[in-house]
């Protein structure tokens, strides 16, 4: 008997119950495969075109995305300004690549994305260097979804370090604080984070001031994400054992340095699983801005499909959109698997 | 001459609770310059606890504790001044798993002294070269024996030439092939005159080196005395017991 046919007795045949379940898949797979390969390759309709073509075609409408992922991607940013947003998004998703790599964990990756964000900022805004302004409600897409996510990330996480350290302080009033912030914020939801922070928040503000709908979203988003990042980094500091702050203390380091080089580096490398999962959470949450006026990727594309013509195609929209976040975050969760092998490495 | 100068380290009338439990109880203690101290006694006599009030891992309620002229308050920079005088081994080791061996040795005099890297490493590796196991700088804690990790952590309490080591029942958690190994780095380490305060079971260890033997039991001093004396003429019969049980077999 040869090799494959051997394998796929033991594996797929093993037992009655085995040799069932194989039936049964195969019959699901025979049922659903290849009406899809129909619809997603064979009928579907490429290129340029209008949707008379896709109609003609009969199957999926990919001539949607040739025709509309400019909209879905930049919104309503002006038409023939897009390689604006576009070069802000090819910037920022460059930097999160250098980022990833260890060996750039150095003083100037901070001055990096400072840099970085300015740049964005610029690019997005105009107003400088002759770029025709744009307004923030005119913002939106990807740009939009990224800014938000990364801002509120970047953010929220060394706010969040003293979250933690704050709810496990010895310090009554700052352990309140600390105590009373994380279960306030977790114990509402972000739709009404995001709705305080856009609509009550500027009640409390001086006549006259207003503060940007996109900075106030990415506050928001910050305030909420912080709240959630900071339980997963008090559940690495509880895992430390005791003698490690014993030792660090009897060493004279002192509380912060303590912190910072004996205690943190151990408690974060314990939780990066946690930690990725409220990264991911933070960057689809994005979506959620658009409760209060703002166009992300999801929103965008919405709006895109809008147009009655391209209605009936909104599947193929929505699956565009879908995969655009899910190379996101499963670059986040395949990072973070890399990077917990990377640092276990030597040590234990 | 020694008696003339200011005691090391001086406990008086030092009181401790946890809770309603009463764990030290008016402890007093001279140590002078240069003198080496084991204390024993039961479990739960309060001997760790005494002496990681010195460092103020514990903090005392009552009584007056001063460590090289400094009294142990409330005020943390004092604390701190203290805790880089006095170096303290701890039962089970307590070295960084995150860092390797050389940056364990370097990591305080680097942040703490102001050393320069370079001038750290090189105290470090001599260091190394004391408790013998310089080949070992470059790998982690997790990596070593307990016996080769507990001599990483006498290193590591002598970088910052502290003036008084603190030793808390540094072989306990050890496999027994490897005690031998510390107590003759602690031995030669009291040959070259340190200051040591040691809790410690190792009776032959205490008779040996010891300039001062301390017997604790349920939170009190009972007896002060010479090895020679407290071992061979015990004065307590508390003592006594406690003796004839772990020298008695």
């Amino acid at each position: 008997m040869s090799r494959p046919l051997s394998w796929a007795k033991a594996n797929l045949f093993g037992s009655p119950a085995s040799s069932l379940l194989t039936v049964l898949t195969l019959a699901l797979l025979w049922q659903v495969v290849p009406p899809l390969v129909d619809w997603a390759l064979i009928g579907a309709s490429w290129g340029a075109g209008d949707p008379e073509r896709c109609r003609a075609a009969g199957g999926a409408c990919w001539t949607l995305l040739t025709e509309r992922h400019r909209l879905m991607l930049f919104g309503v940013y002006p038409y023939d300004q897009h390689w604006r947003p576009a070069l802000a998004v090819a910037l920022f998703i460059a930097l999160l690549a250098i980022s990833a790599n260890r060996r750039c964990w150095k003083p100037w990756l901070g001055g990096a994305w400072a840099l970085a964000v300015m740049i964005f900022a610029a690019l997005m805004w105009g107003g400088v260097l002759g770029l025709a302004p744009v307004e923030t409600s005119q913002w939106g897409g990807l740009p939009l979804t990224l800014v938000i996510a990364v801002l509120a990330i970047a953010v929220a996480f060394p706010f969040s370090i003293l979250l933690a350290l704050g709810r496990r302080s010895g310090l009554p009033a700052i352990r309140a604080v600390s105590v009373g912030y994380i279960e306030l914020v977790r114990g509402v939801p972000l739709v009404s984070v995001l709705f305080m922070a856009s609509v009550m928040f500027p009640l409390f503000l001086p006549e006259g001031m207003t503060i940007d709908k996109v900075l106030r979203a990415l506050v928001g988003m910050t305030l909420f994400t912080a709240a959630y990042l900071a339980e997963a980094v008090r559940g690495g500091l509880q895992a430390i054992p005791r003698g490690q702050f014993e030792a660090a203390d009897a060493l004279g380091l002192g509380y912060w340095r303590s912190m910072r080089l004996i205690i943190l580096p151990q408690a974060l490398r314990l939780v990066i699983p946690p930690i990725v999962n409220q990264f991911i959470t933070c960057f689809k949450d994005t979506s959620l801005v658009t409760i209060v006026g703002l166009y992300d990727l999801l929103a965008a594309s919405k709006a895109a499909l809008n147009d009655p013509a391209w209605r009936p195609y909104f599947v193929e929209g929505y699956l565009a959109a879908a995969l655009v976040y899910f190379c996101f975050c499963f670059f986040m969760s395949r990072y973070s698997q890399w990077l917990e092998r990377d640092l276990r490495q030597g040590n234990r | 001459m020694i008696m003339q100068d200011p005691p090391i380290v001086e406990l008086n009338g030092v009181n401790k609770w946890y809770g309603d439990f009463h764990v030290l109880k008016d402890i007093g203690l001279e140590v002078a310059r240069g003198e080496k101290v084991v204390v024993c006694g039961p479990s739960g006599s309060g001997k760790s606890t005494m002496i990681r009030c010195i460092n103020r891992l514990e903090e005392h309620q009552s009584g007056c504790i001063v460590v090289d002229g400094v009294e142990l308050g409330d005020d943390l920079k004092a604390i701190e001044a203290i805790r880089r005088r006095v170096g303290m081994v701890f039962q089970s080791f307590n070295l960084f798993p995150h860092l390797t061996v050389l940056e364990n040795l370097t990591l305080a005099p680097i942040r703490v002294a102001g050393m320069t890297p370079a001038e750290a490493a090189d105290t470090a590796m001599a260091l190394l070269e004391r408790v013998r196991i310089p080949d070992q700088a470059a790998k982690y804690p997790g990596q070593l024996s307990g016996g080769q990790q507990q001599r990483v952590a006498i290193a590591r309490a002598l970088c910052l030439k502290p003036k008084v080591m603190l030793f808390d029942e540094p072989t306990s958690a050890l496999d027994p092939e490897m005690v031998g190994e510390v107590l003759d780095v602690m031995t030669a380490l009291a040959s070259e005159g340190m200051t040591m305060i040691c809790v410690t079971h190792e009776m032959a260890f205490a008779r040996a080196v010891a300039d001062t033997m301390v017997f604790m039991d349920e939170g009190r001093v009972v007896e002060v005395a010479k090895p020679a004396l407290f071992f061979d003429h015990p004065a307590n019969e508390r003592t006594r017991r406690f003796l004839g049980k772990i020298i008695g077999h």
